[in-house]
Parts: structure tokens; C-alpha cells; sequence
């Protein structure tokens, strides 16, 4: 069994074909003849221009537009005014041959690629050598094409580049299985499009298998089993019937309101941490955002965000979501979650301590600039905002009227905001669930945070191991606190949703449904399972 | 010469597609097209330019073009980063 990073899900059982590419000989040898050196060039570049025009043709009919554009990106690159000009240099002034000058240019480009913080642009070295190797290759006279000719075809390679998956005949294909790459490389993103399972990473994969091999491909775990046994193969076979079965039943989920059997209509939400985590969400089927971090923006960076670009972050998130509800928490840091530009105290006790809404009143100007964003941003969508960590009616008031100071200076300036936005609070310091029937009296909605509401009603710091079996999200006074809640919400007609990790526990998700929770967000990968499981509740 | 300070608001920076959409747009304008980031500076008009300056999400940028149609192109230009490069 060989392992490595399971970079799309699914089970595959099937045959194992190779690919591995014509070896291009690098010489070093001088030319003699510049210009006929500089011509072959032009024309190794025009030949590799038409293939990738035919490449890009064929897949905007196959696959789609979008998937096509990657290779307009290529013509490009192979066109990029600054690698012609260099390779063309080493030929005219350094007397390079055509291929070593082409690797000598693009090897320096790979080389600050692969050296990107970036994760995505990190993989655009793949680009960038799917052109190069095209280009040496045409030099060299190659033909780079993957032949498949049987069914459940196990694709190995070093990598694999658009230019190889788009010429594959993707009926035949079931897995994919490379040495190199990551959970964003094109070989992870295609196998997910295809919606075939995919191992990369595997580090030596092509020199451990041959063709011919029978394999199973395991994208859950990330694991590949050679020549298995009957036994194992049987089992894997119920493992993928299994599988598929279950895909094909959550997918019909994925439109569908999620209604009790009673007749209670549930609001399944996502809980994310950056703008572009919405089309996760809403490819799961979510109804909206019950929980949109916003601490990302305002980390790793030097000094706080713009209004400007907060605005901008949060309109992506409402312009993505297709008119349904967006919950976004204001900053919620301190304590354990520093920010050097803030220049916070290191406290004793950092989660009792100076954080989130406590931070934000003190700090006016900081959590002024947030507002305006979220005010401002609130006319592209259906816009909730949430403040952490409140402890009693005193600080919602306050951050209230802090809301009221940025409305008045958006008139003035004549700038508009909705004017049903909702305002809410996180309920997780014990405090406010048993003060929540005078809460409900003044907020919109109530979200209860469990993470945070089980460590200080049960006194039990989770990261520390020796005590973390004390943290029981079923602990009677955790469940005593979020019935109360829920009653006193109802009470005054308000809604009640939860965004801790309880919330996508399927042990629980009955037990809040019999309490009354109206809203549950979750880790979008969980929306789906949770639909299936609350129309099934009573 | 003209410039535009401006922050980079697509989901994954100027990666291949967008960073395309970029260098098609520029090279539309006579003016020569620059990014400053971190005080170096990259050519729009090149794919490898703009990608070796690993721009993602959030990151600021000053725009700067220089040549006769230059103020069109910064306008033109910034409106396009703006808006999320057609992502």
C-alpha cells in the first residue's frame, strides 16, 4: 500500500497506465547558424500555438468555457513578450541552442513560482512547465499524447498538466494518481470537476507501479492498494457502491428546503472564514451563511483593513449567495488570537480576558471602520450582523449605538444602507443564555456559539488534554442553557441558530431540532449529510 | 505618467485567468502599463511579469501607466482590478 494526499474524493478499482513523457535531451551544445537556430524556435512556437488552439476548441465543447480558459492563459505565456525576448538573447548572444534556451529561461521563471508563499500561484509553475515542456518537445520533435484504450483506467503520472487532462477520454478514465502536486494543483481540481477520486503527492508512485497493475484508489484516505486480494477487492467494491450511492442521494439534497417531518421549515447554513468559502457553501446546497469569520481580514498584515476593502469582501459574500441570509460576526480577536499592529496585552487569561466585542468597544475607531464596511455593504444582499462575546444587555446597547453614529455619517455623506439589516448577538458566555429573555427583548436573533459556551459553562480548557473529556456538548447544564435560550427567543419572535461545531454533530442535530433551533451552521462539506438527517426528524 | 493606488479584491489574486484578462486588456493601450508592488516593478503587457509578482487577494498595488493614451488606460485598467478581473 502506498500513501499520499487524498486531493478528491471517491473510490476507483482499475487498471494502471502510466504516462510518462518522451525524455527531452538537453545539450550543451553552441550553434553555429544563429538564424536558422532563431527560426526553428519561431516555428517550435507557432506549432505549439495551433496545438494549443485545437486543445483549447476541443475542450470548450467537451468540458466547458471556463475549463478552456487555462489554455488561452498558455498561448499567452508561450507568446509572453519577456520569454521570447530572452530565449531569442541566449540564441543570438550566448549561442544557445533552441531547447537549452528555452530551459534556461523558463527554469528561471519556475524557480520564483515555486518559491511563492501562495499556495495557487505556487502551482503555476505547473503553467508554466505544461508550456515549456510543450514547446521542447515540439523542438525535439516529440509527440506528448496520453492513449487510452480500455475502461477503468488509473491515469499515473509525474504531474499532470491541463494540456494532458484535456486530451484524455475522460469515459475511461477512474482515478488519478500523481508524484507531485497538492490539494490545488490542476491534476486535484480536474479529478473534482470529473468527479473521479485523486492521490497526489505520492512521491514515487511512477517508479512503483507498472502498467497493467491492477490498483484500488482510495480519495478518502488517500491510499492506494497494488494487486489487492479478493478479499480486499470485494470489500472495496461495497466501499464504492456504498459511496456512490450515497453521493447520488446527497445531491438530490442539494436543492431541496429542508423541512421537518412535522412541517418545520430549518435553515441549513455554512460557516466560513473567507469570502470565496460562499461557493462552497452554496454548491452544498446551504441556505446562506450562518457564520462568516471576519478575522481573516485583519490578519497577516501590518495594519488594520480598509473600509474599503472590508466593504469589498463582504459584498463578494452577499453577491454569491444568491439573495439568502449572510450572518457576519464582527472582528471577534484577543486573547489567544494576537495581532501585532494592535498591540494587545498578553493577559493571564486570555479567553476571560480582553477579546472580541470587549476589544472593539474600547478600541471605537477600529470597530467604526467594520461597521461603515457592513453598513455599506449591507444594500448588496440580506445582510445579519452578529457581535461576539456578550455578556449582558449593557454591551449589545452600546455597539447598537455605535451602529447609530455610522448610519448618521453614511447619510450625511449620502451614502445608502439597507434598512433591514439584523442585528444579533453570539450567545456563549453562560451570562447571556440565562439573561437571554431580556435579550430577546432587543436583539433580532440569537446565535449560540457552543464551542465557546461549553469551555466556560464547564470550566474546561479543551486544548488541555488531561481535562478536554470534561468537554461534553451533551452535558445537561450545556443543554439546559440552550433550551433557555431558544424558549426566550421564541418568546418575542426572534430566530435562534447555532454555529458551533454542535451544530453539524449528528448526535445532536436531533435534540436541537426537538428544542426549536431554527438555524444551524455548519462546515459546508456538512450541510448536506445535516439536511439529510432533519427531514428525517420529527 | 499617472497611477492608481489599488487593492487586489479577486478570490485567488492575479493567477493565471485573471492575470490573462489583465495582459489582454493592456496590451490594448499604447502606454507602457506597470504594477508597482513592494517597490518592484512588473509589466502588465508580460503574463510572466505579473505572475512572477505573486499578487493575491488583498494585496495592495500602485498601477502606473506612462505614454500618450495613459490616462485611459489608468482608468480603463484600475476599473477592471476593481472589479474582480472578470472572476
Amino acid at each position: 500500500m502506498k500513501n499520499g494526499i487524498p486531493a478528491s474524493k471517491g473510490y476507483a478499482i482499475g487498471e494502471v497506465l502510466l504516462q510518462i513523457q518522451d525524455q527531452v535531451i538537453i545539450s550543451d551544445e553552441l550553434v553555429t547558424d544563429i538564424e536558422a537556430e532563431k527560426n526553428k524556435f519561431v516555428a517550435a512556437v507557432k506549432l505549439s500555438k495551433n496545438q494549443l488552439e485545437k486543445i483549447k476548441v476541443d475542450t470548450e465543447q467537451s468540458i466547458g468555457v471556463d475549463e478552456a480558459a487555462i489554455f488561452e492563459a498558455h498561448i499567452m505565456l508561450l507568446e509572453d513578450p519577456e520569454l521570447m525576448t530572452s530565449i531569442l538573447s541566449e540564441i543570438e548572444v550566448n549561442r544557445k541552442n533552441a531547447i537549452k534556451a528555452t530551459t534556461l529561461v523558463t527554469d528561471k521563471f519556475i524557480t520564483i513560482f515555486d518559491a511563492m508563499e501562495d499556495e495557487y500561484l505556487r502551482e503555476r509553475a505547473t503553467d508554466l512547465k505544461d508550456v515549456a515542456g510543450r514547446l521542447m518537445g515540439n523542438l525535439a520533435g516529440n509527440r506528448n499524447e496520453i492513449l487510452i484504450h480500455k475502461d477503468n483506467t488509473v491515469v499515473v503520472a509525474h504531474d499532470l498538466t491541463p494540456s494532458d487532462t484535456a486530451q484524455l477520454d475522460r469515459s475511461k478514465v477512474v482515478a488519478f494518481l500523481t508524484d507531485v502536486g497538492g490539494k490545488t494543483s490542476h491534476t486535484a481540481i480536474m479529478a473534482r470537476i470529473m468527479g473521479i477520486p485523486a492521490v497526489v503527492g505520492m512521491r514515487d508512485i511512477t517508479t512503483v507501479l507498472k502498467n497493467g497493475d491492477k490498483v484500488i484508489v482510495d480519495g478518502i484516505t488517500g491510499s492506494v492498494i497494488i494487486n489487492p486480494n479478493e478479499t480486499v477487492l470485494s470489500e472495496y467494491y461495497k466501499k464504492r457502491k456504498d459511496y456512490n450511492e450515497e453521493i447520488e442521494g446527497l445531491k438530490k439534497l442539494r436543492s431541496t428546503e429542508t423541512t421537518t417531518k412535522s412541517g418545520k421549515r430549518i435553515y441549513v447554513a455554512g460557516n466560513i472564514g473567507r469570502p470565496e468559502d460562499i461557493d462552497q457553501v452554496m454548491e452544498n446546497g446551504g441556505d446562506g451563511v450562518g457564520l462568516f469569520r471576519t478575522e481573516f481580514l485583519y490578519m497577516d498584515r501590518k495594519e488594520a483593513p480598509s473600509e474599503q476593502e472590508q466593504y469589498e469582501s463582504y459584498r463578494y459574500v452577499l453577491e454569491h449567495s444568491e439573495g439568502k441570509k449572510v450572518v457576519i460576526r464582527t472582528l471577534d480577536i484577543g486573547g489567544d488570537k494576537q495581532l501585532p499592529y494592535l498591540n494587545l496585552p498578553v493577559e493571564m487569561n486570555p479567553f476571560l480576558g480582553y477579546r472580541a466585542i470587549r476589544f472593539c468597544l474600547d478600541q471605537k475607531d477600529i470597530f467604526k471602520v467594520q461597521l461603515r464596511a457592513l453598513l455599506r455593504a449591507s444594500v448588496h444582499g440580506e445582510l445579519s450582523v452578529m457581535f461576539p462575546m456578550i455578556s449582558g444587555l449593557e454591551e449589545f446597547l452600546s455597539a447598537k449605538s455605535l451602529v447609530r453614529e455610522c448610519e448618521l455619517e453614511l447619510e450625511a455623506e449620502g451614502i445608502s444602507y439597507s434598512d433591514h439589516i439584523e442585528w444579533g448577538i453570539m450567545v456563549e458566555i453562560p451570562s447571556a443564555a440565562i439573561c437571554a429573555d431580556l435579550l430577546a427583548r432587543h436583539v433580532d436573533f440569537f446565535s449560540i456559539g457552543t464551542n465557546d459556551l461549553i469551555q466556560y459553562t464547564l470550566a474546561v480548557d479543551r486544548m488541555s488534554e488531561k481535562v478536554s473529556y470534561i468537554y461534553d456538548p451533551m452535558h445537561p447544564a450545556v443543554l439546559s442553557l440552550i433550551k433557555m435560550t431558544i424558549d426566550a427567543a421564541h418568546k418575542y419572535g426572534k430566530w435562534v441558530g447555532m454555529c458551533g461545531e454542535m451544530a453539524g454533530d449528528e448526535t445532536a442535530i436531533p435534540i436541537l431540532v426537538e428544542y426549536g433551533l431554527d438555524e444551524f451552521s455548519m462546515n459546508a462539506s456538512s450541510i448536506l449529510p445535516a439536511k439529510r438527517l432533519i427531514i428525517n426528524c420529527e | 505618467m499617472v497611477e492608481h493606488n489599488i487593492v487586489v479584491v479577486n478570490k485567488s489574486g492575479l493567477h493565471a485567468r485573471p492575470a490573462s484578462n489583465l495582459v489582454k486588456a493592456a496590451s490594448k493601450f499604447k502606454a507602457k502599463i506597470s504594477i508597482i508592488k513592494a517597490e518592484k516593478t512588473y509589466d502588465v503587457k508580460s503574463i510572466l511579469g505579473i505572475l512572477s509578482a505573486g499578487i493575491s487577494c488583498g494585496t495592495e498595488i500602485d498601477l502606473v501607466c506612462d505614454g500618450e493614451d495613459e490616462v485611459q488606460a489608468l482608468q480603463s485598467l484600475s476599473e477592471l482590478i476593481e472589479s474582480g478581473l472578470g472572476e
